[in-house]
């Protein structure tokens, strides 16, 4: 789960990181009052679910509240687009004004999970404000990694350690070592997956302050924190994917018109590949679950057939020891409920295969049976054509 | 011959009384299965479905004599009972529950590292030894025993490579789903080095999705190790970056954890890879005949 920057920064803060003076806006008149407080020279910063902000013009310096007001006007409602978010950019509806500061140095610091050891590892380099792939790919002896220790945590003169390899001396290396401990410590609290401050800068008067900041909660985690689904900002997510995620099905709209119902997001993945092998192009990929049930299955098929792309709808479900009758009623009584005129193909697999398939043939559907993966593919997109 | 279980495992459930361990209890009996033991903490002292129930997994252990668990525990007490079976000294604990707090996992998985239980998943579909032994959610009845074994990140797609396996007259000696989480026990490398000390394991079958760099890794390893053929195939070829596709793990990120990058470098260590999720039993059958 994403939150906002100013989200981000306030949770922080929380753990006495030093952040920039700021506002959140909801209106362009709002961020001219902010800009004001600042006085006048201040940052304008779009709030979206995505970096690369900067590049795409949703980050700008202004030096009078008229100014950040005209630049809130252009921003607000625009769909901002940057090299994170896919061509159909995400909309901004807030906006983040901070007071500018004159930076002396900039570094990166993250702390995330790594996969490899299972443990979480601090990332840092001296190289504040780059992209950190793109560090790790151009100087990888600029960065700094070290893999914490879960029964020890991680100890103060590891923190120094890495505050003295970034170049920092004096106060405000002391500083920087409370900031990485913090940081640690919130990331466990908070139950983050990602915690990253990129730029982490020393400002010219020598403080120590997080720029920009990007925080991801653990979803399976999401249940321990009360507050975190109200933090949600919905409008940065597609509505069929919301929907989705009430009913605990994975949903991702893609650029086809063949919608896909899968259970398990392997064999969900394995049916994207098959549909293009065959010429296909998926409308979406969706996950009802390994073990998908009548419910689920139902709520699924509305979601794929709000989406209006939707020409056909190709249904693989390796049930096993899920019930393909039952699986199969799920179909029909969510296609009859929403009139579904469309092709349908269905492949199932699993107990009571053969009177789930004398149901669906039964039903009045348009609707073929896929005798494995390759055949329901070649159905599907052979009834699309015919369409 | 298999890895990891057979006709003698003695099991026991943590999480039996719940309704999806209740459940596959009952499936996995009736495949064959030796259930001996359930754990609830709470509920020490029942029988169900004529299965002792213990509130731990020490006492269970003491008096059924189980060396493998299953579990099925809620995801706020899996941890939890991952380190209680890592403690009463089990062989092997099986987790198939899903959704379980990273931060719980870090803390599990760095002390079951240091005891003598093996960890597979958590979220997995569990392991099978065709024949002998259901030990998690998968359907019996694809499967058939053989000498090919499979190891897979993915539950569904798993069954479909099984079944496809089967169709071609391809039996397997033991199937490993390792989990699709970015915290697992076992992984892909410590299976292939049991399937290659298994004498009857003959080849190997390998199931891999996009995201992380855990295919490349084990590519080197049988590059460098095995000693048996190996087929695989990877999902996701036409998943576009940036987003999650349902596993935590099946993400393309920063150019990394490409479908293409790791098919080729599959292919590069000698393994036959199935571009097509419709010919995984045939990429098999052809490794076989190099």
């Amino acid at each position: 789960m994403n939150i906002h920057e100013y989200q981000a920064k306030e949770i922080l803060s929380t753990y006495g990181i030093p952040v920039p003076r700021n506002r959140v806006a909801l209106t362009a008149d709002q961020v001219e009052r902010a800009a004001k407080m600042m006085g006048g020279h201040c940052v304008v910063k779009a709030q979206i679910y995505a970096g690369g902000r900067g590049k795409a013009g949703g980050v700008k310096l202004v030096h009078h509240p008229e100014q950040a007001s005209d630049v809130a006007k252009e921003l607000f409602g625009k769909r901002l687009v940057t090299k994170q978010t896919g061509p159909e950019g995400l909309k901004v509806r807030r906006i983040l004004v901070e007071e500018s500061v004159e930076i002396a140095r900039e570094f990166y610091l993250s702390i995330t999970l790594d996969r490899e050891t299972s443990r979480y590892c601090l990332i840092a380099s001296a190289e504040g404000g780059m992209d950190i792939e793109e560090v790790a790919q151009k100087a990888p002896d600029k960065i700094h990694v070290l893999t914490i220790d879960p029964f020890t945590g991680l100890r103060t003169y590891q923190a120094r350690k890495i505050a003295l390899a970034l170049g920092l001396s004096g106060a405000v290396c002391e500083d920087c070592v409370d900031l990485i401990l913090n940081t640690y410590k919130c990331c466990l609290e908070k139950d983050c997956s990602l915690i990253e401050i990129n730029p982490l800068v020393v400002t010219r008067a020598g403080w120590l302050l997080a720029m920009d900041a990007k925080i991801s909660f653990d979803d399976n985690a999401v249940y321990r924190h009360r507050e975190y689904p109200d933090m949600m900002d919905y409008s940065q997510l597609d509505p069929l994917e919301i929907t989705a995620g009430k009913y605990d099905l994975a949903y991702i709209k893609l650029t086809g018109n063949i919608g896909c119902m899968v259970n398990g997001a392997g064999l969900a993945m394995a049916t994207l590949d098959v549909l293009k092998e065959f010429g296909g192009e998926p409308a979406n990929f969706l996950d009802v679950g390994g073990g998908a049930t009548r419910e689920k299955v139902a709520e699924a098929f509305k979601i794929i057939l709000q989406d209006c792309d939707v020409k056909a709808v190709f249904v693989n479900i390796f049930g096993g020891i899920m019930r393909c009758d039952v699986i199969a009623q799920g179909i029909i009584e969510a296609a009859n409920e929403v009139h579904c005129p469309l092709p349908i193909v269905v492949r199932m697999d699993g107990s009571n295969v053969e009177d789930g398939k004398k149901l669906l043939l039964e039903s009045g559907l348009n609707v073929q049976i896929g005798d494995n993966l390759g055949d329901g593919a070649q159905k599907i997109v052979a009834m699309l054509a015919k369409a | 011959m298999s890895i990891l279980i057979n006709k003698d495992s003695k099991i026991l459930v943590q999480g039996i009384t719940g309704k999806s361990g209740l459940f596959h209890t009952q499936q996995c009996r009736a495949y064959g299965s030796q259930i001996v033991a359930g754990v609830t903490p709470g509920k020490g002292g029942i029988h169900i479905e004529g299965i002792p129930v213990f509130n731990t997994v020490a006492e269970a252990v003491q008096y059924t004599g189980a060396t493998i668990s299953m579990i099925f525990v809620p995801p706020p007490g899996a941890a939890d009972a991952i380190l209680e079976s890592c403690e009463a000294g089990l062989e092997l604990a099986v987790c198939i529950t899903e959704g379980i707090p990273v931060r719980d996992m870090v803390i599990a998985r760095a002390v079951q590292a240091q005891s003598k239980t093996r960890l597979v998943g958590p979220n997995c579909p569990g392991i099978i030894t065709p024949g002998q032994c259901k030990l998690g959610i998968m359907p019996g009845y694809i499967h058939t025993p053989g000498k090919v074994g499979v190891v897979s990140r993915s539950g569904t797609l798993t069954y479909e490579a099984v079944k496809q396996l089967t169709d071609i007259g391809l039996g397997q000696s033991t199937c490993v789903g390792i989990g699709g989480d970015p915290i697992i026990g076992m992984k892909y490398i410590d299976v292939l080095k049991m399937f290659n000390e298994d004498p009857g394991t003959e080849a190997v079958f390998m199931i891999g999705e996009i995201g992380g760099g855990a295919e490349e890794e084990a590519a080197y390893w049988i590059k460098e190790n095995m000693k048996k053929p190996v087929a695989a195939f990877i999902a996701g070829s036409t998943a576009p970056p940036g987003k999650r596709m349902g596993h935590a793990g099946a993400i393309i990120t920063g150019g990394k954890g490409k479908a293409q990058d790791k098919i080729r470098t599959l292919q590069e260590c000698g393994v036959t890879v199935s571009t097509s999720p419709t010919r995984m039993g045939e990429a098999m059958a052809e490794a076989l005949k190099k």
